[in-house]
């Protein structure tokens, strides 16, 4: 087993080798050119860096992916952000008429972060995060990547382990990121169903009819609700726990199950007489209360989202592939294919991929620097090395992610071209 | 009916055309002369109607009796076009329904020289224009709705029966209005979705695909989206021919005090500047402050952080009643560091945020202080949040027990909660100045927490207040002169005139 303990006093040392050598500046770029269909899109793009001390510094723009990784290799940027792309170069943007300088584009962005699930985790708060709350990422991602698609039509969604305690999607369809302020606040409204602070104890509030929408996620919350919230959490376990679900019931159902819990304590067989009782008293619940169990289990398991971060066309997110300077974990793009599996504790650390990169070569390797040497002396060549860097480690796999992403995309901008020159022909 | 007759004056006169329907989109400026007297009344009684819109807007539910009730009341009151075919056989008393759609179409485009200065202004506008048109093309018969949208070339996308039944059952769960009984004859329109975001935004209607299916009587959440864009369009496109308009000194100080009345007092003005020492704060948060404020200042103080919506909220708020920058700063810092926060950490990552708030950083805006309707509607609270309206966003138990706490009596309490249960945020907040502060009828309507804050120190300090209110009035009148150095006080007599009628409006948006 490598040594793969990071320690954030090492990332002045480590991160100009990150960039240096690791980096997927290709892909990177890549990615937000898209294609270079739309003029100047990449060069009017916000970068915001978080340097040493956090030093913040916006509106940091590039003409060429070699400016890019020149400034990013000068810079060494602890802390990655990407904005907006604006009317203007950002870097420029002083230089414009105050008004003239807008946020235009911008792919649609959600921001999950654990530490809004703080009143329905028994097991960590705040910034700590385990195996048994991450099941509430999946749920969330399971819940929104189906939405996303199947609701609103999107298609390229990329998400994003944010390298500490939640996870980010970027919806990078063209009508995504043409999207308008109030057109994303709704549809990041139509996705929200937990609403209300700390002045709120019961947080959905559900009526007839239930739509397609809210009964499709109630499916899939289903799914992992036993095994997650009643065992795992065991929110029917404990006092405490127990009082906060007692809390959303009804008086009387309450007083019942106080007696009923005094014999049963299997947290499963209890959830079970919750759900008869609520059935037995159907009839004689208000109105307003008859889906009490189904609100139970999203209050416990819907997705929290940050509506502000996707709001604005100008908010900024964390970028991937950009290391979070506290657990020195790289922000890596998930595998949605192999989602319950994805273990966020599993996602390589900067040390370790530059630990990796400091192994002796196997013969297998050698070999193709063989063969690749002959073509070494063209311009490509520290392009070259650094695909065979990053591959020698363990972000490979996520990279391969990320190079499938990309392809998607340019396979359905191509299809959008021919499906216009057809049109053209037609006349 | 003389429809022969009709036709021919239809050509002769494009008058007529123009009002032949008793709603229009506004498409066509009006390119007759008008008296400047008629300017001024026209606009100033639109502003009242677009007043009222709001009012009743926050006060009811937009789709309840009573609104459409009163806001009714207010169109006959005003003469403004209400439904009724255009028959000028009929004797009437009041004006014509020619003259009154002559005027609903005037009043329209002079407001939109007034409210498309600045992106605030613009929004207002757009938001009571667009309640205004809801209410009316909602009233109308149907026939009449079906030659509205043939009229304005209104043209959207059906879906077949076959696809009708295919998607039968997400219909029937997507929308209120649709049953299993009524869905054969219903009609429902395809539309990207993007042109009907208040169906979306609140799970009205079936999404697949990127695209909304609609049920015929939501048809007006399409026109209203449409309506909402050309208006957009046509508010950016004003602006830009602004000053043209703005050389003309007879109307340049109306349409500045026109827009100047949408808000009533901002709240900005620092006339009590100074006056608050930070030490008074807790004892002020008792006594003087309306409850979200003393709820954001409890949470404050026991957990010695707030999130980035109460620090907005309540941080312009003491902006309002006072504080300077240094105060300010001051203030947050000593709360921060005794939690998590060292005074490091706040100096980089949060005294950034509260200079930005008195126009120190960014783009130096001086941002005013959040009104109700801006606690009530936008950003509402989420976990770990204390900002928003108690009224609006707690649990009525827990609003209960606050209360309780708060030593009011139980009859009190019901009536609050009463209130909140019609959605009468702001009333039921009234009724709390009104107990906490032991008088019979406040004798205001409560729009912002400043206000309450500024009208509690009234009653508490028995008048002493009064001087400085009436000082921040006239300093309100300073600020618009002040703010168009092209054109001077002292024009000529009739814009003096103007500015006299414009200050009792002023004085009655006040009273309101």
């Amino acid at each position: 087993m490598p040594n793969s303990d990071y320690d954030p006093a090492c990332l002045p040392d480590l991160l100009p080798l990150y960039y240096r050598r690791l980096f997927p500046f290709s892909q990177y770029y890549r990615w937000l050119s898209y294609g270079g269909v739309t003029k100047n899109y990449f060069q009017n793009r916000e970068f915001s860096f978080t340097l040493k001390d956090d030093i913040y510094v916006r509106y940091q723009s590039f003409s060429t992916q070699s400016e890019l990784e020149k400034e990013m290799q000068k810079m060494n940027p602890y802390k990655i952000d990407i904005g907006a792309v604006y009317s203007h170069r950002p870097s420029q943007h002083n230089t414009v008429k105050t008004g003239a300088f807008q946020a235009l584009e911008k792919e649609l962005v959600f921001d999950i972060d654990m530490t809004d699930y703080d009143d329905v985790r028994n097991c960590c708060s705040a910034a700590d995060i385990c195996t048994k709350c991450w099941t509430l990422m999946t749920i969330a991602i399971r819940i929104l990547d189906r939405a996303l698609r199947e609701d609103f039509g999107f298609r390229h969604l990329l998400w994003v382990y944010s390298g500490r305690r939640g996870v980010h999607c970027w919806v990078c369809d063209e009508s995504a990121r043409k999207l308008s302020v109030a057109a994303r606040s709704a549809v990041a409204e139509y996705l929200s169903l937990v609403k209300g602070g700390e002045e709120t104890v019961r947080k959905v509030a559900l009526s007839d009819p239930i739509h397609p929408f809210i009964s499709q996620s109630l499916t899939i919350v289903e799914h992992y609700f036993i095994d997650y919230a009643i065992k795992e959490q065991d929110i029917l376990g404990t006092k405490e726990s127990t009082d906060k679900v007692f809390a959303l019931l009804p008086e009387d159902i309450r007083a019942e199950l106080n007696s009923v819990f005094q014999k049963e304590k299997n947290p499963v067989k209890r959830w079970d007489k919750v759900k008869a009782l609520i059935q037995l008293k159907r009839a004689s619940l208000k109105k307003g209360s008859q889906y009490i169990e189904k609100e139970i289990m999203l209050q416990y398991c819907y997705p929290r989202l940050d509506v502000n971060v996707s709001k604005g066309v100008n908010h900024l997110l964390k970028s991937p592939f950009s290391v979070h300077p506290k657990t020195g974990r790289i922000s890596v793009p998930i595998d949605l294919r192999e989602l319950d599996r994805f273990d966020p504790f599993e996602v390589p650390t900067i040390s370790l991929i530059c630990e990796e990169l400091d192994r002796p070569k196997t013969t297998e390797e050698e070999e193709e620097d063989e063969r690749m040497k002959d073509k070494e002396n063209e311009k490509e060549a520290g392009e070259r090395r650094r695909i065979r860097d990053y591959k020698r480690t363990s972000l490979a796999k996520y990279v391969k992610v990320f190079d499938q992403f990309l392809d998607a995309l340019a396979r359905s901008r191509k299809g959008e071209m021919l499906k216009k020159s057809d049109l053209q022909k037609d006349f | 009916m003389q429809f022969g007759g009709k036709r021919k004056k239809l050509i002769t006169n494009p008058q007529y055309e123009l009002y032949g329907h008793c709603l229009q989109f506004y498409d066509k400026p009006p390119l007759e002369n008008i008296s400047l007297s008629e300017f001024e009344t026209f606009a100033v009684e639109r502003l009242r109607l677009l007043k009222t819109v709001e009012n009743l807007g926050v006060s009811y539910v937009k789709t309840s009796e009573q609104y459409q009730k009163k806001l009714f009341a207010e169109f006959s009151n005003l003469n403004f076009p209400y439904k009724i075919e255009a028959d000028d056989h009929k004797v009437q008393t009041g004006p014509t329904e020619h003259e009154k759609r002559r005027k609903d179409h005037i009043s329209h485009f002079i407001l939109r020289l007034a409210y498309c200065q600045t992106e605030d202004l613009r929004r207002w506008f757009i938001q009571q224009e667009m309640d205004l048109f809801r209410y009316r093309f909602n009233d109308l018969p149907p026939q009449l709705k079906t030659d509205f949208l043939h009229r304005n070339n209104l043209k959207y996308d059906m879906i077949s029966t076959e696809e009708k039944n295919n998607l039968k059952e997400k219909l029937i769960h997507s929308s209120h209005a649709v049953s299993g009984v009524t869905l054969e004859n219903q009609d429902f329109y395809k539309v990207p979705f993007q042109d009907a975001l208040d169906l979306v935004r609140t799970r009205k209607v079936f999404l697949q695909g990127g695209y909304a299916y609609i049920p015929q009587q939501d048809i007006i959440t399409i026109v209203l989206n449409d309506f909402r864009t050309r208006l957009s369009k046509a508010l950016a496109l004003t602006a830009r021919s602004l000053p043209a308009v703005q050389t003309d000194e007879r109307l340049q100080p109306l349409l500045n005090h026109l827009s100047h009345a949408y808000v009533g007092q901002d709240y900005s003005i620092q006339k009590n500047i100074g006056k608050i020492s930070l030490e008074q704060i807790d004892s002020l948060s008792g006594k003087s402050f309306p409850l979200c404020m003393r709820q954001l200042h409890k949470a404050l103080r026991e957990n010695h952080h707030l999130r980035h919506g109460g620090r907005m909220q309540y941080g312009l708020f003491l902006k309002g009643i006072g504080l300077t920058l240094e105060q300010a700063l001051q203030f947050w810092r000593s709360e921060f560091i005794k939690g998590k926060v060292d005074a490091d950490k706040f100096d980089k990552a949060y005294a950034y945020s509260i200079r930005h708030m008195f126009g120190k950083e960014g783009k130096r805006t001086d941002y005013t202080p959040y009104s109700c309707m801006k606690v009530i509607l936008s950003n509402p609270p989420s976990q770990g949040d204390y900002h928003g309206c108690p009224f609006r966003h707690s649990d009525p138990e827990l609003l209960r027990q606050k209360l309780q706490s708060y030593k009011l009596s139980p009859s009190g309490i019901n009536q609050i909660l009463e209130l909140v249960k019609g959605m009468h945020y702001q009333v039921a907040c009234q009724k709390y100045f009104e107990l906490t502060h032991n008088i019979e009828d406040s004798g205001f309507s409560l729009n912002h927490p400043n206000q309450y804050f500024i009208e509690s120190q009234k009653v508490l300090g028995g008048g002493k207040e009064i001087k400085r209110e009436a000082e921040t009035v006239q300093k309100g009148t300073e600020n618009t002169g002040s703010k168009t150095p092209s054109v001077s006080q002292q024009g000529s007599a009739q814009s003096a005139q103007v500015l006299g009628d414009m200050e009792a409006l002023e004085a009655f948006f006040q009273d309101e």
